[in-house]
């Protein structure tokens, strides 16, 4: 017999399901009828003048407020003379990273080198702060896998060119980290503001909240997809804020304050190895060149953003703050320069020396096991390249 | 007639499809102010407005998502990848909804929408700005694949994917964007989805290439007729899934000898199902098995070593000779 659908009974689950003596039903449904008001904190502690508020001024001896500085500076020239490179047709499309060396190198002094750096494309002076040497930074723009990959990189992961895909790794690290039980070991995530609406992103941020894992995520907020500003990618009024949907601390930080980037990174360092779990900083910063050298911004950018924008250079101001301390002077500044000259000088020398390029060494990443069918392949592969080096 | 390059080529159809039908609409990344980053939208935004021509947020699975909703609700959405490379984020949009909405909800529910993306390699770009892997979007049911060659048949075959009842992953290869021009006719042209087309006819061999490969298997087969006096039928896929199994069946018939030439990785491919279906239907008349010159199964090298992963005009003139002297 086909069964009949019960009304009544239906009804009377609903009502033993909706029944309720008085007041509010304690049903689980998390609704505790309070309203709730959130506060995103945001963070300067030197100015663009170079002014340090020194109630929050952080500890850093003197050696390592010049290294931070040497780094940003190291990243700037390099960033000129890569850009001379890509116009010479000695390097392919490169990605400049001027204006943002406050945002990874200031979190970059608060790692150790136990920690793992997990970047995106624009990090050019923390990848040299993790020890990445400049002709390998080269090689990558040259069109070389082996720029991406250098000794005692092994905490270093490579560029990440697909947004966002790397804050899920960066969590996965984390995860792994404590399993193994590195407990004081923490990641430091970097991405853009246009990652922030990627589904990654999303999915990495919850992850490591409900996870508890030790991340720093660091956005660079530097106000532009390529061509899209940031008031088109979200209508959160900070970035920061995105945290705390997420459950986790947030700040807003300046990131063309080297002090502050390190402070907020420091703290958030610690927060991690106390196994306080993740932090979103957002850097507040500003992409002083092209997207890449394939890019024209002057298609979609105001000049007098960007004019007020340099008035606010990270490392301009820094430079300040370190003469107002009385440990540097014009005397040091010329000698680092002549210095950092050098470094680049020999970085491109042993870019251009660079020449172990065996054209079939792809065959041998592909996998971890030896492959018939790739090693025919392969074979044919270098018969091709002997045939058509034999026909010029 | 003007001549134009493959990016004025489709961004004139782009124009002429928005003028014609106001349901079609364009979205993606720096695809409005800035019209594109290969400037394929160019002048969109200020004819049509921010309305029809959208700077969408960076999410390729959203922009893909979102367009299945509004081609749901009526309207044609001309998506952009940015690069085909950043195109995988939208698979489970692509393999999960776009491509089943027809069949699950018995067609009350259609998805008419056109997906287009810049691949292939050739122009010294960064990682995953180089790849081709149409045989990912072919492999789907419910997808269609094409894949343009010229400025002009680029054209025509973006007003046909445009007024197509189903989701088109429109592949433009990128080393053909700037690098010839042909005369495109003021009034509309529209190819068929589906049909090859014959773009040399011959009956010493059949030679099946598509998209940025057209051009140096053209080369190839211009040296083995002058020097050799291999006489070459030569087919312009041009839609990759559904595959024209008619014209390629009939001009194998007729010469008993193919090669097939594409950028892709050899394995799985285009090359594969194109092999297997003349197997099918043209077995008997074979004189010699069917060549396939193609890339390897290798993740597409950085830039420096892509010239030795791409096909060559000598490996593709290669596969020709060695296929008719078989």
């Amino acid at each position: 017999m086909i069964g009949t659908w019960n009304m009544n009974a239906q009804t009377d689950t609903l009502k033993s399901l909706t029944a309720v003596g008085s007041g509010i039903p304690s049903l689980p449904l998390g609704l505790d009828h309070q309203s709730k008001s959130f506060a995103i904190a945001s963070l300067q502690i030197l100015d663009e003048e170079g002014n340090v508020d020194e109630s929050l001024e952080p500890d850093l001896p003197a050696d390592r407020l010049q290294y931070l500085y040497e780094s940003m500076y190291l990243a700037r020239v390099l960033d000129e003379r890569s850009l001379n490179l890509q116009r010479q047709g000695r390097i392919g499309t490169f990605v400049p990273s001027s204006g943002q060396e406050a945002a990874v190198c200031g979190p970059a002094l608060a790692m150790r080198p136990t920690d793992w750096f997990v970047g995106a494309f624009r990090e050019a002076g923390a990848r040299l702060m993790r020890g990445e040497p400049i002709e390998k930074q080269l090689l990558f723009f040259a069109g070389y896998e082996e720029g991406n990959t250098f000794e005692g990189g092994e905490r270093t992961l490579p560029i990440s060119i697909i947004i966002a895909g790397q804050c899920l790794h960066a969590v996965g690290i984390a995860y792994a980290m404590r399993i193994r039980g590195e407990n004081d070991t923490a990641v430091l995530c970097t991405f853009g503001d246009g990652a922030t609406s990627e589904g990654d992103f999303h999915e990495a941020l919850n992850f490591a909240a409900v996870w508890q894992v030790p991340v720093v995520f660091v956005c660079q907020n530097n106000q532009w997809a390529i061509s899209v500003p940031r008031s088109s990618q979200t209508r959160s009024e900070t970035i920061a804020q995105k945290a705390i949907a997420y459950g986790m601390p947030g700040i807003q930080v300046d990131g063309n304050d080297a002090l502050a980037m390190y402070k907020a990174a420091d703290e958030a360092f610690s927060r991690a190895r106390d196994g306080g779990g993740p932090t979103l900083i957002e850097a507040v910063t500003y992409r002083q060149k092209m997207h890449t050298t394939a890019d024209d911004p002057k298609r979609y950018q105001d000049p007098a953003v960007l004019e007020a924008w340099l008035k606010r250079d990270p490392i301009i101001r820094f430079r300040r703050h370190l003469e107002n301390k009385g440990i540097w002077s014009d005397q040091k500044q010329e000698a680092m320069e002549q210095h950092v000259k050098e470094i680049i000088d020999n970085g491109i020398a042993a870019f251009e020396a660079a020449s172990d390029f065996r054209p079939d060494a792809p065959f041998d990443y592909a996998f971890g096991t030896t492959v018939a069918r790739l090693e025919e392949q392969r074979a044919e592969f270098l018969d091709n390249i002997k045939r058509e080096a034999a026909h010029g | 007639m003007v001549r134009m390059n493959m990016v004025q080529a489709i961004n004139l159809a782009l124009h002429q499809e928005m003028e014609k039908d106001n349901t079609v609409i364009a979205l993606g990344q720096d695809i409005g102010i800035n019209g594109g980053v290969f400037r394929v939208t160019e002048g969109l935004h200020d004819k049509f407005g921010s309305h029809r021509v959208i700077d969408t947020p960076l999410a390729e699975s959203g922009i893909l998502g979102t367009s299945i909703g509004m081609a749901i609700a009526g309207l044609r959405p001309v998506a952009e990848m940015q690069f085909s490379g950043f195109s995988y984020i939208m698979m489970g949009q692509l393999e999960g909804h776009a491509a089943r909405f027809r069949t699950r909800t018995r067609g009350l529910f259609t998805v008419p929408l056109v997906v287009r993306m810049p691949f292939g390699g050739g122009v010294r770009a960064l990682e995953h700005h180089s790849e081709s892997h149409e045989a990912t979007f072919a492999h789907i049911p419910g997808v269609k694949v094409v894949i343009p060659s010229t400025p002009r048949n680029a054209r025509s075959l973006l007003v046909a994917a445009i007024r197509d009842p189903d989701p088109v992953i429109f592949m433009e290869p990128k080393r053909s964007y700037r690098a010839f021009r042909e005369e495109i006719p003021e009034q509309e042209e529209v190819i068929e989805l589906g049909k090859a087309h014959v773009a040399q006819q011959g009956d010493g061999i059949t030679v099946i290439s598509w998209g940025a490969m057209m051009r140096p298997t053209l080369q190839a087969v211009e040296q083995v007729n002058n020097e050799r006096g291999i006489s070459v039928e030569l087919i312009d896929l041009l839609t990759v899934s559904p595959l024209d199994d008619h014209t390629i069946i009939d001009s194998v018939k007729k010469t008993g000898r193919c090669v097939v030439v594409q950028e892709a990785p050899k394995s799985f491919s285009p090359a594969s199902e194109i092999i297997a279906t003349i197997n099918d239907k043209a077995l008997m008349h074979l004189e010699a098995p069917v060549k396939r010159v193609t890339g390897y199964d290798l993740t597409v090298p950085f830039f420096g070593r892509e010239n030795d992963y791409l096909p060559s005009v000598a490996r593709i003139r290669r596969g020709i000779e060695e296929t008719c002297d078989f």
